[in-house]
Order: structure tokens, then sequence, then C-alpha cells
């Protein structure tokens, strides 16, 4: 099974049905299969706190929603994972490409790549880093503990982890 | 009229019904009117009462009303398309348009002057959109719950705010009430 298919499997074994998504070049096989998946409505969002805004409603509507985004999103969202997501309790794992690690073409994702994970510990998210394609089998017990705990998670996905994709 | 009277003729109407407030005074004015279970009140995070509104109204079958001010929705632009893109029919959106950024002092803002809230979301693919006069908010919103059609509302209304205290509720409450009555009313 393919890191994408493994990634979509899990999101419907969690029961995650709810699932938007800002794409990212690294994210466009995952993407893909979650637009085609049965089981999961996907609702593509212009930007990720609008995102977050639908996957809190999809939420308290009884479905549980994951949002799928770049790591420059983490400067979009501090403000709603705030006082939204983590001020009302709202479990939200959030997949992560984190563009700006080894094998960048890209000099300027660079510049937010060095804050994420510093933003991330600030914001107190647990944060798991996925650099190669096996620790794509940590996922279901991620999203078990995001649900449990009611809590936003990260998982920061990296360029080697993707060459797996 | 001024928005909190916009409230008050609505109460009769979306009483009943869930509604998911906007920050700052919209939501202090709701809850000191008329505290339900149904309601949602945004504490913080400006913008997103129409993005959790369609959120929930896409998870779920009860009707959901969103109340959003002009400031809001120009702050959260992306949000239209996505509304207009995915269509819930229990979903109405209701843009209270004093042309000003209420909770902040009533500056104001661009949909005071050229901009046209219900113009920019019938261009984003809104197929179903009333612009109202303030005394005509209660009709509208009743015919578009009546209407079985995604509706967005943009009801003009002029700026200006009276005293009200703050909300106290903790936001874990206010969130674990609604989501029971949702339960309740789907169960």
């Amino acid at each position: 099974m393919s890191v994408n298919q493994q990634i979509v499997a899990d999101l419907v074994s969690n029961n995650v049905s709810f699932v938007t998504t800002v794409p990212c070049k690294q994210l466009a096989g995952v993407i893909e299969l979650i637009d085609k998946s049965d089981e999961i409505f996907h609702i593509p969002s212009n930007k990720e706190d609008e995102g977050m805004g639908l996957c809190a409603g999809a939420y308290m509507g009884g479905k549980r929603s994951a949002i799928i985004m770049q790591n420059t999103a983490i400067g979009v969202t501090i403000n709603t994972l705030a006082t939204l997501i983590q001020y009302y309790h709202i479990p939200l794992p959030m997949l992560i490409s984190y563009r700006g690690e080894l094998g960048e073409p890209v000099a300027c994702q660079v510049e937010m790549a060095v804050h994420t994970k510093a933003l991330l510990a600030q914001l107190h998210i647990p944060t798991y880093h996925f650099h190669r394609s096996e620790d794509v089998h940590e996922l279901d017990a991620i999203l078990k503990h995001c649900y449990m705990s009611k809590k936003p998670v990260a998982i920061l996905t990296d360029a080697s982890f993707w060459k797996g994709a | 009229m001024i928005r909190s009277e916009v409230l008050k003729q609505l109460i009769p109407v979306i009483s009943d019904q869930l509604v998911v407030c906007n920050i700052g005074l919209p939501s202090q004015e709701l809850h000191m009117l008329d505290d339900q279970p149904s309601n949602f009140y945004m504490l913080g995070t400006m913008g997103l009462a129409s993005s959790i509104g369609l959120g929930l109204a896409l998870a779920q079958p009860q009707k959901v009303i969103s109340i959003d001010g002009d400031g809001s929705i120009l702050t959260n632009f992306g949000t239209l398309p996505t509304i207009a893109n995915n269509v819930a029919d229990n979903f109405i959106l209701l843009i209270i348009d004093n042309g000003s950024y209420g909770s902040t002092g009533d500056q104001p803002t661009y949909a005071g002057m050229k901009t046209s809230l219900a113009a920019v979301a019938t261009a984003c693919g809104c197929e179903h959109v009333v612009e109202c006069r303030a005394e005509d908010a209660a009709d509208t919103v009743q015919a578009a719950l009546d209407s079985k059609r995604m509706t967005i509302i943009v009801c003009k209304c002029e700026s200006g705010n009276i005293k009200v205290p703050v909300i106290d509720m903790d936001p874990v409450v206010i969130r674990d009430r609604f989501m029971k009555e949702i339960s309740k009313r789907n169960a």
C-alpha cells in the first residue's frame, strides 16, 4: 500500500469523514485520493483558517474532521488554533506538508520551515515528524490520540517522506 | 434600526433554530436577548461564523443559521466561493450589514462604501441571494427557512451599539451544550 493509500485508509478506519484541503505539490496525490473516496466528504478551502472553521462546524455536527495543508499555513492559522480549536477543545488532525526541508528546491520555503516547529511548540500542539515512508504507520495512533485528547495535532511530512508516496 | 434591534426582531424566528453567531457584540446581544442551547457563540476568531455554520450544515440535517457581519465577511471573503460551490440547503447565512466594524468602535467598512456584499455573493456563485431592509429581517429569514434552499441574506441596517455584558460562559460549556442539543435533535 502506498503512503497516500495508507493515509486515506487510516482516516477512513478512524471515521474521519470530513476533510478540508489547501493544496501543496507534495500533497497532490493524497488530496486526489481523498477527493475520490466515497467515505470522505472533501471540501477544498481557500485559506486554512476558513478550513479550520469548516472542520469545527463539522465536528460539532457529529463528524470527525481533518485538515490537509502546507506548513506556511501555521503562519495563517495561529489565531484560529488558539481561539477556536484550542479554546473550545476541538480535535483537529492537521496533516501538513513540511516544505523547506532537505531536498527543497524553493529557497523561500525554508523561511517558514525554520519557524514551523517553534511555532507549534509555542502553541503546545502535539507534533509528529514523518521523515521516512514507514513513519506513516504511526498515523493511526496519532489520530486516536487526537480524538481522545480533543486537541489539534500536527503531522509534519517532509520531502523524504513523500518520496515513498 | 441598528443590529441589536434587528436581532430582537429575529428572536421569535430563530430562537428554536441552530444558530452560529459572530464574535463580539452580535454574540453578546444574542446571549442577552435569548440564550439557548441551540446557540453557538463565537468568543474569538473573527470571520469564521459562516465557515463554522457551513461545516455544521454539511455534517448533519438540521437547519443552521450563521449570523455574520459585513466586517467579518470581508475578513473571510474566501468563504463565499466555498459556500457557493458546496450547497447545503439547510444553511442560511444572514449578514447583518451595518457598514461598520461595530465591536471595535464603528469604524466604516468597505461594504458601507462602494462594495456590495450581495453582488459579491452572487458573483461567487451563490444562487439565492436576498438583500433586505432591517425592518424586513424576520420575514426574510422566515421565508428562507420555509424555502428549504441555501440562502444568503444581506440585511442592511444602521450602525450603532447598545451596552451589553460580556459572555462569561466557558467556551467548552458553550460547545458541549450546543453539541448535545444537536445530537438530541438528530436522535
